[in-house]
């Protein structure tokens, strides 16, 4: 296979005709069998930016789209050589699975032999062998979009872009071909930009995500990096589930709710401010009332097998989620104490009551 | 036990039974009856090709028919997938305004050709300014053919419109990403996903050219299509048989269009008009 392809984004913005801004300028930089989850709520502006970069959208006048060192901004998609795999799969119903995954090849004007070796290998890569010479209605949704797969993946593209590709599926098959997807990506060593609004899917698949908001770039980094070091309070609500106090910062640590929670190693503070304090609920452990940084009532538990979540009441002004491995039920009403990991205390400036 | 169902059934059959002996099977059997009790018996069948006037006349409206469908097919198609893509200011009005045509009756339709190209109409006079040759196209098969363009056009481009509407656009943009130039676009993805309303539509289309008689007698009495060889037949030369023969002729012909047409696309076909 050919050497792969960096995509360079400078200065893309979108307005579309009606004045309405989908897409502040952004710039992004993804290098060559990168993989890159554009994540973030619908209406952020991650499905126009991976249209940019299709070409099926052209940014506004200024932004420029490269691929490698060549220019493509001016392209129109089927110049372009990117494969895409839609949330709607978009197989061509009146051709055959086989018909489906040779398409692009046929447009490509290459030979009958070639196609048919092609499609092979595409068929026994995305283990759809005995689907060859189905219909496409007869397929199911995790079979159709294997077989969309295999169709953009057949012409070689130089970058292979994925809307939403697992949305329309089942829980269950979602995880079977996120796995199927993530090893394809890592054995074809291709460049691809995936679009999810789904994080567990963006933290599974990426070398780096990149979060977005309201038309901009909120945040982007390695999964670990995201979950563990939010730098804004958009980032934190977004990915994962994340508590709030509000708290003063002074220089002995942090008061919330009439408890001194302590910093966290090499921080000096040199005035006081009003902070909003943030951690995660598997960052919180259940300890005796004595070595307790707060008190809540259970409001609500939930046993999910594995772990039980419990709701706090009492602590903060919203209910504060913790999450235990305890095997001991425990019941609604019950008073305990919780204590707040220092690795996992996150703080943000303050949002003003 | 399998039969009380039935006999229960059986009284609701009836108002349907009479409305099928009285008005479809009666007038049916009658008609085929007379075609075959002329002077020439049964040989009146074989009248459709051995009078040339017969034959030719039903040659002749079997190809206006054809390429009124065939063009109609064209315009509509360009005309409803533009409509559909595309939104500009009136819009809503001019889709609205494309069925006007259909709440016209074949005579109105045919007074409107003669507006536009009779001795007196639009593009006459408008030639004669221009060229001092006045052209009049009203009274002949060009002036029927386009009468039948006007009537044909809404009843297809509003097929199209509805099919191109639920056409995924992701398709189009799968195809284009796989590097299919316009064309192929709309060879491979964009007709096949309309190919069922071409069909319908292209069917009533048809069935309609083939019986449409009020345009024709408006425009001229000496045009040969069939329905207005059937209205001569009939009246001026009181040959009934041969009358009866021709509408039996005309009637197979455009039901069985309309069967192959239900056939192919699976959907409902109706002729109108």
């Amino acid at each position: 296979m050919s050497e792969s392809t960096a995509v360079h984004i400078r200065q893309c913005a979108k307005t579309f005709a009606d004045g309405t801004r989908a897409l502040a300028p952004v710039d992004l930089e993804i290098a060559g069998g990168e993989t890159v989850v554009l994540l973030g709520p619908s209406g952020c502006g991650k499905t126009t930016l991976l249209r940019i970069i299709a070409g099926l959208e052209t940014a506004d006048a200024g932004g420029q789209v490269l691929f490698n060192a060549q220019d493509v901004t001016a392209l129109p998609v089927e110049k372009r050589n990117v494969g895409m795999v839609f949330q709607s799969y978009a197989l061509f119903p009146n051709m055959s699975v086989r018909e489906n995954i040779a398409y692009g090849l046929r447009v490509r004007k290459h030979t009958r032999s070639q196609r048919a070796q092609r499609v092979a290998e595409m068929l026994s890569m995305m283990h759809i062998n005995e689907l060859a010479d189905r219909a496409v209605s007869q397929l199911s949704g995790g079979q159709r979009q294997r077989v969309a797969l295999a169709r953009a993946i057949a012409v070689r593209p130089r970058v292979l872009l994925l809307d939403e590709p697992l949305t329309a599926l089942d829980a269950l098959l979602r995880e079977r071909l996120r796995i199927e997807i993530d090893s394809l990506l890592r054995s074809l060593g291709i460049t691809a930009i995936y679009v999810t609004h789904d994080q567990a899917e963006a933290m599974a698949l990426a070398d780096r995500i990149v979060v977005m908001s309201q038309g901009r770039i909120a945040q982007q980094g390695t999964p670990r990096d995201v979950y563990q070091n939010p730098q804004n309070p958009f980032v934190a609500d977004f990915i994962g589930t994340v508590n709030r106090l509000r708290g003063t910062l002074t220089e002995h640590g942090v008061h919330a709710q009439g408890t001194l929670l302590p910093l966290g190693k090499g921080l000096t503070v040199s005035a006081t401010k009003e902070v909003d304090l943030l951690f995660r609920p598997e960052d919180m452990r259940i300890v005796p009332a004595e070595e307790a940084q707060f008190i809540g009532t259970v409001s609500s538990a939930f046993y999910l097998g594995d772990r039980t979540r419990l709701l706090l009441a009492g602590i903060g002004d919203a209910p504060v989620m913790v999450e235990v491995s305890a095997r001991e039920p425990i019941a609604r009403g019950t008073e305990v104490g919780v204590s707040i990991d220092p690795q996992g205390l996150m703080m943000m400036p303050g949002t003003p009551s | 036990m399998s039969h009380t169902p039935f006999l229960r059934l059986m009284p609701m059959l009836i108002p349907a039974g009479i409305t099928f002996i009285a008005f479809f099977l009666l007038p049916m059997v009658k008609l085929a009856v007379v075609g075959a009790t002329g002077d020439a018996g049964l040989a009146a069948y074989a009248s459709i090709l051995t009078t040339p006037r017969h034959w030719e006349s039903l040659i002749a409206t079997l190809i206006l028919s054809i390429s009124v469908t065939a063009v109609a097919l064209m315009i509509s198609t360009l005309a409803g997938l533009f409509l559909v893509r595309n939104l500009f200011p009136g819009r809503e009005v001019l889709v609205a305004m494309l069925t006007f045509p259909l709440a016209f009756p074949g005579v109105v339709i045919g007074f409107l050709v003669i507006l536009l190209g009779g001795r007196q109409g639009l593009v006459g006079e408008i030639s004669q300014a221009l060229t001092g040759d006045k052209v009049v196209f009203a009274y002949s098969m060009t002036g029927l053919f386009i009468g039948y363009l006007y009537f044909s056009i809404p009843r297809v481009i509003l097929t199209i419109m509805a099919a191109a509407e639920k056409l995924d656009p992701a398709l189009e943009e799968a195809a284009r990403s796989l590097g299919a130039s316009t064309w192929r676009v709309l060879v491979d993805v964009i007709l096949p996903a309309l190919k069922p309303g071409l069909i319908a539509s292209g069917a009533i289309c048809f069935a309609t050219s083939m019986g449409a008689f009020g345009t024709a007698f408006t425009l001229a009495t000496q045009i040969d299509v069939l329905p207005m060889t059937i209205y001569t037949e009939f009246t001026l030369n009181a040959n009934i048989a041969g009358a009866a023969t021709l509408s039996i002729v005309l009637g197979l012909v455009t039901w069985l269009a309309l069967f192959v047409a239900r056939s192919l696309s699976g959907a409902t076909v109706a002729a109108s008009g």
